[in-house]
């Protein structure tokens, strides 16, 4: 009897496990989570620094980070490739990597901030992420570097978003926005035009809808996927300001928001969105613009290395892809150079770094250099500022370069905006609308709900 | 040999590694999630002690009680399920041709990762991709479910392979129980003249009856803590409609990083589990156990 009531709280312990038991063993990947699922095995890779020459102690630095080098090739071969010209700065630093991939990553960094044991360097989101961790005084605060050696290295207003109380805990290393990329051959074959206005889109949805065409693909799983749209469709009819102040201010009863709410299930009622999307996820979903099956789909600048420099996309497929910016609305306040997006991931510093100096040098070094090669050799868009007259790169990237130097407003996305439990909520409700099982009404009550609860 | 074995000391010694491995990977994580339970606490801010809050809060959250609701109807029909598991077994156990092969095919299942099997049924389930709609748009219908991303069809959708799942589990415990009966006693009852349905309910169900019991409390509790195929298949969604207590569970502490509230349904998870294995066994209870004589 009781060994049966044992079997039965197996789950439960690898809860409990996970909390108590990772305290002295920080290295071992296989531990982080015992229930969670995982395809991609953590990787790690290892920079020794030549010793004989070493101009100062032998230091090692623990550095965690998310690009595995299955899903996001790109990015980790420059993480190795900063690295490896640390050594020639600082040879007697050696920089140790650990790769999970996102959300093991998310769960193993609450796990090593519960006891205490961060890696020196590591990856954050901004604003409402990175909250409880300043609060728990577990990052260091940046701003010396901010003030020093990187001063005006970034775009403007990015590096704000990492901060909290007058100090800022993180250097961002990306920028995004979220363009709706479009098959420029399925556009072409059915006589139809990048969007101006909602009247625009809802035609070109019909258009395809009606030749049994999928005309936008989402991942409704990865609930965030379905957010980005209710979150332009919001900004449009109300403008810049609207969502921040919800947010801030704890109420979420504009009648935009309620109006935003029914365009987005006018839209699944038309059979805008690809059939089952709340049961894909955005990889599956990904596939379908990939395979020409959709015509257009909304993701972050982060998408555009598989649109351009991704060796393993054929090019065919590639010179297909355009984007626009999400249109407007008539009478909406919003403006078509307003974009959703704002800073990706950042670095930060544990607080409880034996080598706190040392590892601040290098997350200076690794953002310039970050800066210098991310766009050209990764395709990726960093958060410092990039000279696009003198390089050469693919159309659509110096395209997307630009609207991004014309941006008006970044609206930062909702989810991070919003504190953890409301963020948790706010992705819960969005997929209901989209799902429409619940209606606009209650979709805004229950968000005012989540933000006054305050967590 | 006996001598050493009769030895305190030796017994304690062979005993003790298990025990201390038992104690620190399940006892004490278990109390301290009881005692995280009763804490404010997002895993980088000192704890707070807010005594039972988390657990009044528990009461009042729908959220949670609709997963509850969803584990107790996998419980259910779980257990219904174990009804086909059974005639299954007993099919194989009565000699037919190709029983041997039969019982190996319904085994894989049970030999392939949950990962691997939710991976498998999300190909399956793709809503236009997917064989299941594949072949149904193929005999003719349309409008073909969206299975994973209906909210009323998804906690269905995400059981059926569930069921599949632990077939074969099921089918070799019965097998082996079905197997284990006296040939005599099946040859006896049918030179008396009973049918093979008498014998099925009046001779075998009674003396396997002790591992049914067995399998009805694995199949309740297995459920009540269900959460890796789900996790990979849905991940709880959409919104909320195949969550179950453990991945709600894990989407509190994990997602909304509310460890205290995470730990306040995992230990309310280990009581219902507790109560409902108390509960089978009373209901299950039989005062003479019958034996083969």
């Amino acid at each position: 009897m009781k060994k049966k009531a044992l079997t039965a709280s197996a789950m439960l312990l690898s809860l409990s496990l996970v909390l108590a038991a990772c305290g002295g063993s920080n290295n071992n990947n296989n531990d982080n989570s015992g229930a969670a699922a995982s395809s991609s095995a953590p990787s790690s890779t290892t920079s020794d620094a030549p010793s004989s020459e070493a101009s100062g102690e032998p230091i090692t630095l623990k550095m965690m980070h998310l690009w595995p080098e299955g899903s996001s090739l790109q990015q980790f071969t420059l993480v190795n490739q900063i690295i490896e010209e640390y050594k020639s700065v600082a040879p007697n630093v050696t920089i140790k990597t650990e790769v999970l991939e996102n959300e093991q990553y998310k769960d193993k960094i609450s796990v090593l901030s519960s006891s205490n044991e961060l890696p020196d360097v590591g990856v954050t989101w901004a604003a409402g992420y990175l909250e409880p961790f300043v609060k728990g005084n577990r990052f260091a605060p940046l701003d010396d570097l901010l003030q020093g050696e990187l001063k005006d290295k970034f775009v403007p207003g990015v590096p704000e978003a990492y901060a909290s109380g007058g100090k800022t805990y993180g250097l961002p290393l990306e920028l995004n926005i979220v363009p709706v990329y479009y098959n420029k051959e399925i556009f072409a074959q059915n006589n139809l035009q990048p969007p101006q206005t909602l009247d625009d889109l809802k035609n070109i949805i019909k258009t395809l809808s009606d030749k049994g065409i999928t005309p936008i693909t989402l991942g409704g799983k990865d609930a965030w996927t379905v957010s980005f749209w209710y979150m332009y469709l919001a900004e449009r009819l109300a403008g810049p300001e609207l969502l921040n102040q919800s947010v801030q201010n704890n109420t979420f009863n504009d009648p935009a928001l309620l109006e935003a709410a029914k365009i987005s299930q006018e839209l699944v009622d038309m059979n805008a969105f690809i059939k089952g999307f709340n049961g894909l996820s955005n990889d599956e979903a990904k596939a379908e613009f990939s395979s020409e099956k959709a015509a257009m789909y909304a993701m972050g600048t982060w998408e555009v290395p598989n649109y351009t420099t991704n060796p393993d996309v054929p090019q065919e497929f590639k010179d297909k892809v355009g984007f626009f910016k999400f249109p407007t609305i008539s009478g909406g306040k919003g403006n078509v150079n307003d974009w959703v997006g704002g800073p990706g991931v950042g670095l930060f510093v544990s607080e409880a770094s034996a080598h706190k100096d040392e590892a601040k040098k290098f997350v200076s070094f690794f953002v310039e250099k970050w800066g210098e090669h991310s766009v050209v050799d990764a395709g990726v868009i960093p958060a410092t500022k990039v000279d696009t007259s003198t390089i050469n790169l693919p159309p659509l990237f110096i395209e997307l370069l630009n609207e991004l130097g014309n941006a008006s407003n970044l609206q930062l996305y909702l989810d991070v905006l919003m504190k953890p439990g409301a963020a948790d909520e706010h992705k819960n409700l969005a997929q209901a609308l989209f799902g429409k099982s619940i209606t606009p009404e209650d979709f805004l009550k229950k968000h005012e709900e989540a933000l006054k609860a305050g967590k | 040999m006996d001598k050493v074995l009769s030895n305190k000391w030796v017994i304690a010694l062979y005993v003790l590694p298990s025990l201390l491995l038992i104690l620190a990977v399940i006892y004490v994580p278990l109390v301290l999630t009881g005692y995280y339970g009763l804490m404010e606490w997002d895993a980088v801010s000192p704890m707070e002690y807010i005594g039972l809050d988390n657990y009044s809060r528990l009461i009042e959250d729908g959220a949670f009680w609709a997963s509850v609701r969803h584990s107790l109807v996998f419980a259910v029909m779980s257990t219904l399920s174990l009804i086909l598991y059974l005639a299954v077994a007993m099919i194989l156990s009565a000699n037919i041709r190709g029983a041997n092969l039969l019982r190996k095919i319904y085994l894989i299942p049970m030999l392939l990762s949950s990962v691997a099997i939710a991976q498998l049924w999300l190909k399956i389930y793709h809503p236009t991709t997917g064989i299941l709609n594949g072949f149904l748009e193929w005999i003719g219908i349309e409008n073909t479910p969206a299975w994973l991303s209906d909210t009323k069809v998804v906690l269905w959708a995400v059981f059926i392979p569930i069921l599949w799942q632990y077939a074969g589990f099921y089918i070799i415990i019965y097998y082996a129980a079905l197997k284990n009966i006296p040939a005599t006693l099946v040859e006896a009852a049918r030179i008396d003249g009973a049918t093979s349905v008498q014998i099925a309910f009046r001779i075998k169900l009674p003396l396997i009856f002790e591992v049914i019991k067995v399998t009805i409390v694995l199949a309740v509790v297995g459920s009540l803590k269900y959460f890796d195929l789900i996790y990979v298949m849905t991940g709880g969604g959409p919104n909320g409609a195949s969550e179950v207590m453990a991945s709600y569970m894990y989407n509190a502490a994990f997602d909304r990083r509310e460890f205290g509230y995470g730990s306040a349904i995992g230990f309310f998870l280990l009581v219902i589990c507790l109560v409902a294995t108390w509960g089978i066994r009373r209901l299950t209870a039989t005062k003479d156990t019958i034996e083969y004589s």
